[in-house]
């Protein structure tokens, strides 16, 4: 059993560190991970995209084509990557953003204003972990509780941020249960 | 120790302070940049020295002072750059000094790009610099291999006091797995009195020790070359590693491929056997010295029809297989360069065509 998610919107996003605290999190649940991003010169300025694959055996191939799951932060991530999913997939929505939608009936739409939620908890720069926590709880990839320590590890060097960042995961995973 | 989440090129800096790697050069090149990142941080923690050159040319000739005061040394580096310190590695295997290099391959040639490739197996394998020389040398598949392979580089570049080289690629280099350093892959220093360059003084002795690579003498020069000859034949009874994928059961293909290229060969694999299709892998981990007997034994097991040698180049280590299958199958090449490494779907189109 293997499940692939890509996130991708602009460099700057923290695209690679919502990535990376899901695989954190998959990792401590026992879980064989792959953080694999890109860094071509995309990165800078363009579409910044990073695939984590969580699987129950050694991970084999690296390079994905077609992820069970997206997490798209951006427009041009949402119409550059949507056709991509696997049918029974969930493709996160940053609506803050984005005003489109995937054109898809197969796959589980999550709408989720991820930077207006984020500027109201307190900061628009956790807008990743809205989106991260809002993903994880709609499509069950990961342990919640393991995900949410892996967030406030993230940020143990900088305290005063984790206030802010644990508010901003619990508000995601309540838009995910609203949704 | 538990295991942690690292970037392949953080993981290798971090192997080489855990292998008691005390010196550190380099030159920074994309895919490989964290290494250096993560060492100019790391090795002034554990008193050890961490200093970019000016270019990979003396930073080669950095490696080769270090190497020659018998010091455990190591740098990164990729593709372009492993050229610029060609000259020295040639230097270095001539002076008979251990030193670990790791290059963290990009497309070429030329600037090339700075995405995954396997471009570089000629260079690391059959020479780059001048002379008869060789690198033992290592192909990780993944995070963990590149840790372990890197800890034991140090060990192996000792006993064979020569140069030894990782041939990752840029995913390894910038992919991020669990990993764990075990403590038992470090080695104690081996003595290095009887050549080392490390004062009379501190080794208490009267004999002026010389690391070189200049010998006039045509007899002399040409026994330097059989003691280095001597090394790479034991290099070829003692060290060879590979692995063997699906290789148990009735292949009609034999697939020889090493690095990342392996492992979307191996998901490639997974995919025939659902449908019925056996397809075996034969994985080298090191490619100086390659496999050379367990190539032949895979490729002309009764049931397998075919070879063919995928890599992310235009074709090189099929230059190899050819050479260990000795004309008894027919060996085909599948390659993509440029960055795009070729999809498990790809890998299945291509096997289904040769059945």
């Amino acid at each position: 059993m293997q499940t692939e998610i890509k996130f991708a919107g602009f460099g700057g996003q923290g695209i690679l560190l919502s990535a990376k605290l899901l695989a954190y999190a998959a990792m401590k649940q026992g879980f064989f991970v792959a953080w694999v991003p890109s860094y071509g010169p995309e990165m800078r300025g363009g579409t910044a995209y990073c695939t984590v694959v969580i699987g129950d055996k050694r991970i084999g191939s690296p390079i994905i084509k077609n992820p069970s799951h997206l997490v798209a932060m951006n427009r041009p991530s949402l119409e550059k990557f949507a056709a991509d999913v696997k049918p029974g997939g969930v493709i996160l929505i940053n609506s803050s953003l984005i005003p489109t939608r995937s054109n898809r009936t197969d796959i589980t739409e999550l709408i989720v204003p991820a930077n207006d939620s984020a500027i109201k908890v307190g900061s628009v720069k956790c807008a990743n972990i809205i989106a991260l926590s809002a993903f994880a709880a709609k499509a069950k990839v990961v342990d919640m509780d393991i995900l949410r320590h892996c967030v406030m590890d993230e940020f143990s060097a900088k305290p005063k941020i984790i206030p802010l960042n644990m508010k901003a995961f619990d508000e995601g995973v309540d838009i995910a249960n609203k949704n | 120790m538990a295991k942690v989440l690292m970037k392949g090129n953080e993981a290798i800096g971090e192997a080489a302070i855990r292998a008691g790697c005390k010196n550190y050069f380099a030159y920074p090149i994309t895919p490989q940049s964290e290494v250096a990142e993560y060492l100019a941080k790391r090795l002034p923690e554990v008193g050890g020295v961490f200093l970019q050159g000016e270019s990979e040319v003396a930073v080669g000739y950095m490696i080769f002072g270090a190497a020659g005061c018998g010091e455990r040394v190591m740098t990164t580096s990729s593709s372009p750059g492993i050229s610029l310190m060609s000259e020295a590695l040639s230097y270095i295997a001539a002076a008979q000094c251990p030193a670990v290099f790791v290059n963290i391959m990009r497309g070429g040639p030329g600037l090339g790009g700075i995405l995954p490739s396997q471009g570089d197996y000629f260079q690391a394998v059959k020479g780059g610099g001048h002379g008869d020389y060789h690198l033992l040398v290592f192909a990780p598949d993944g995070v963990q291999e590149a840790v372990e392979m890197t800890m034991n580089a140090f060990t192996l570049a000792e006993k064979y006091r020569g140069p030894v080289m990782i041939l990752g690629d840029g995913m390894i280099g910038q992919m991020m797995e669990p990993v764990e350093f075990p403590d038992h892959l470090k080695s104690e220093p081996s003595n290095k009195d009887s050549w080392a360059t490390s004062g009379m003084d501190k080794r208490k002795s009267d004999k002026r020790n010389l690391v070189r690579s200049l010998f006039l003498d045509p007899t002399e020069l040409n026994q330097n070359n059989l003691t280095l000859k001597a090394k790479y034949d034991r290099m070829k009874k003692e060290e060879i590693l590979y692995e063997g994928y699906n290789t148990d059961s009735e292949y009609k293909v034999l697939i020889v491929s090493y690095g990342t290229m392996s492992r979307v060969c191996k998901t490639a694999i997974d995919m025939m056997k659902e449908e019925g299709i056996e397809v075996g892998l034969l994985r080298p981990k090191t490619l100086f010295p390659f496999p050379e007997e367990a190539v032949f034994t895979a490729a002309t097991k009764e049931s397998c029809k075919a070879v063919i040698s995928i890599e992310m180049s235009m074709g090189q280590m099929v230059e190899d297989v050819e050479r260990c299958v000795k004309g008894q199958r027919k060996v085909d090449f599948y390659g993509e360069c440029g960055g795009d490494i070729p999809t498990p779907e790809k890998i299945v189109e291509i096997i289904k065509g040769l059945l």
